[in-house]
């Protein structure tokens, strides 16, 4: 590590304070809000004894869904071509309404029959080893690369406060892959309410007085909208949308919203929860970080109202804020991202770890495993993908990360039908929804990487053209795909799973 | 009651009935107000449907 001329020692000592006070956190949440139950047990490392009550819940989910990479690439969005980045805020209104609707009874049926995973309960259900097999090995391709950008999070605002060289990086995520080898999701849970808070402290601060240095909302919105002006007019940018833009918008806010819960950590959340009541009060109350979020992407205006020029566009967060804040307060946002880019990180690994757990080992190494053993090699496993997603980030160009989360979001959507048709009604068979998966993932894979990696696919109906999300366009493949063989099993008397677990 | 669920889709995919700047509302143009002003207006609707579900007494 070698230290930068521009290090802001003031800035330094306060977020290596923050980190060390979660660190401790960390390491002492084995004991918080732990029960009798016997600690070898994956629903106590895996789930957190599945206790979890409104407010740890309301943390928790926050603080892994809402990440350290929103915080920086949604603002950063914003900075660059305005209201188009502006979709994560319907994206994260609608989520809730289907949340609502669908994981209360997720829960009910996995906690009635001890499910862990997504994987867990399809295969519940449906009583297939290749339905479960492709839900899993989805949900771990879909994390791997969304943990790597937690990394990259955490590495801007490492660069921002003047250090460079990979060690603090290391250093940061060696410490959470120990805390959360020891505590499981007790870790990330209390840390929460530290993030979190943080982060509301940041950004209630930040929409409070960069506007009003700036010379108020109107000012700001002016002083973008002339930005936006000067630019050329491809890739479209300003502060409404093109005509152009208003498919995009809408298809990615819809796909999203669709795909968010069906991710290996916001589902640990739910699984975690204490009763179905506390993910519905959780679908109320978790629109507040909604509120955040939309704040949090006006940051990329108020970077062009102050004239900031970041290096890169990630750059655009930090660098507004080492522009206009005293350097303890910088320090203290620049923690409070670092740390929110622990808590999703370690959710993550957590996910994943049970994933491979029950879906994988279990399924196909050691069906005998007992509930100890589980609790251990989902242990292992956490450490190995943390470590698997730091050497991504340090070996391989960042551009893969953000390639492969994009591809993520694609294909965990494609687990949607699988996991949540189900739940509804009995209709459809596994042989079914895994063609309709395979079709979704294999065709929404193809279709984006001729595209050039690019999440928007133009199709032509009727003479007209219209541009997508392709994630949402491969669902709708999946579920047409699922329910046309759906139609010619039933008529030929084929696919009944001989252990199905009724709801 | 379900039914109120749908809205939040509708205010919101529906693009460009709320893409223009104006009517502004504190300086927000009001592609950005309205979109916000969505967040607890489903957070209110989501609340009623679980009132009238009789969620509110369950534990």
């Amino acid at each position: 590590m070698s230290v930068a001329a521009d290090l802001d020692w003031t800035a330094l000592s306060v977020c290596i304070f923050f980190f060390a006070l979660v660190t401790v956190m960390g390491f002492g949440a084995s004991r918080w809000q732990k029960g009798t139950a016997d600690h070898a047990h994956l629903d106590e490392w895996g789930l957190g004894g599945r206790n979890f009550g409104t407010w740890i819940t309301w943390f928790l989910v926050g603080g892994d869904f809402y990440t350290a990479y929103t915080v920086i690439a949604v603002p950063a969005q914003v900075f660059a071509i305005g209201a188009q980045g502006f979709f994560a805020l319907p994206y994260t209104i609608v989520v809730y309404p289907i949340v609502f609707a669908i994981m209360p009874r997720l829960w009910t049926f996995a906690q009635r029959h001890g499910h862990v995973t997504a994987a867990d309960v399809v295969y519940g259900r449906y009583g297939s080893r290749g339905l479960e097999l492709a839900v899993a090995l989805t949900g771990l391709l879909a994390t791997m690369p969304y943990i790597a950008l937690q990394l990259v999070g955490m590495e801007v605002v490492i660069k921002a406060l003047g250090l460079t060289g990979e060690l603090p990086l290391i250093a940061a995520f060696a410490i959470l892959a120990l805390y959360t080898y020891s505590a499981g999701l007790r870790a990330p849970a209390l840390i929460a309410f530290v993030k979190d808070i943080m982060i509301y402290i940041v950004v209630l601060v930040a929409v409070a007085f960069i506007p009003y240095k700036l010379g108020g909302y109107g000012a700001v919105f002016d002083a973008a909208g002339q930005a936006f002006a000067q630019k050329p007019p491809t890739p479209p940018s300003g502060l409404t949308l093109k005509a152009s833009q208003y498919w995009p918008y809408a298809t990615l806010a819809l796909g999203s919203a669709l795909a968010a819960f069906m991710y290996p950590h916001t589902l640990t959340g739910i699984f975690a929860s204490k009763s179905a009541n506390t993910i519905r009060k959780n679908a109320i109350l978790l629109p507040a970080y909604t509120l955040l979020l939309g704040l949090i992407a006006l940051l990329g205006y108020m970077a062009q109202a102050a004239g900031v020029k970041p290096a890169t566009p990630n750059d655009t967060v930090p660098t507004l804020f080492r522009t206009l804040f005293p350097g303890w307060f910088a320090g203290f946002a620049f923690a409070a991202v670092a740390i929110g880019a622990l808590v999703p990180a370690a959710v993550m690994s957590i996910g994943a770890a049970n994933l491979f757990t029950r879906n994988v080992w279990k399924a196909y190494v050691n069906p005998g495993v007992t509930h100890a053993g589980e609790a251990q090699v989902a242990k292992i496993t956490s450490l190995l993908v943390k470590l698997g997603a730091l050497l991504f980030i340090l070996f391989a160009p960042v551009q893969y990360a953000l390639d492969l989360q994009l591809l993520g979001g694609l294909w965990i959507l494609q687990t949607f039908p699988a996991v949540v048709f189900g739940l509804f009604f009995n209709w459809f068979r596994a042989p079914a929804l895994l063609l309709g998966w395979a079709v979704g993932f294999l065709g929404g894979s193809f279709i984006a990487y001729t595209d050039g990696l690019k999440p928007l696919h133009t199709v032509v109906i009727g003479g007209a053209n219209y541009t997508v999300y392709v994630g949402l366009l491969a669902v709708l493949a999946n579920i047409v795909v699922a329910a046309i063989a759906n139609v010619a099993l039933r008529a030929t008397g084929t696919g009944t799973a001989r252990t199905a677990q009724g709801l | 009651m379900w039914v109120l669920l749908l809205l939040p889709f509708i205010g919101l995919l529906w693009v460009p009935f709320y893409n223009t700047a104006t009517p502004a509302l504190f300086g927000f143009p009001f592609f950005y107000w309205y979109q916000l002003a969505w967040v607890p207006i489903t957070a209110v609707l989501t609340w009623i449907v679980y009132r009238s579900a009789g969620h509110g007494d369950e534990p």
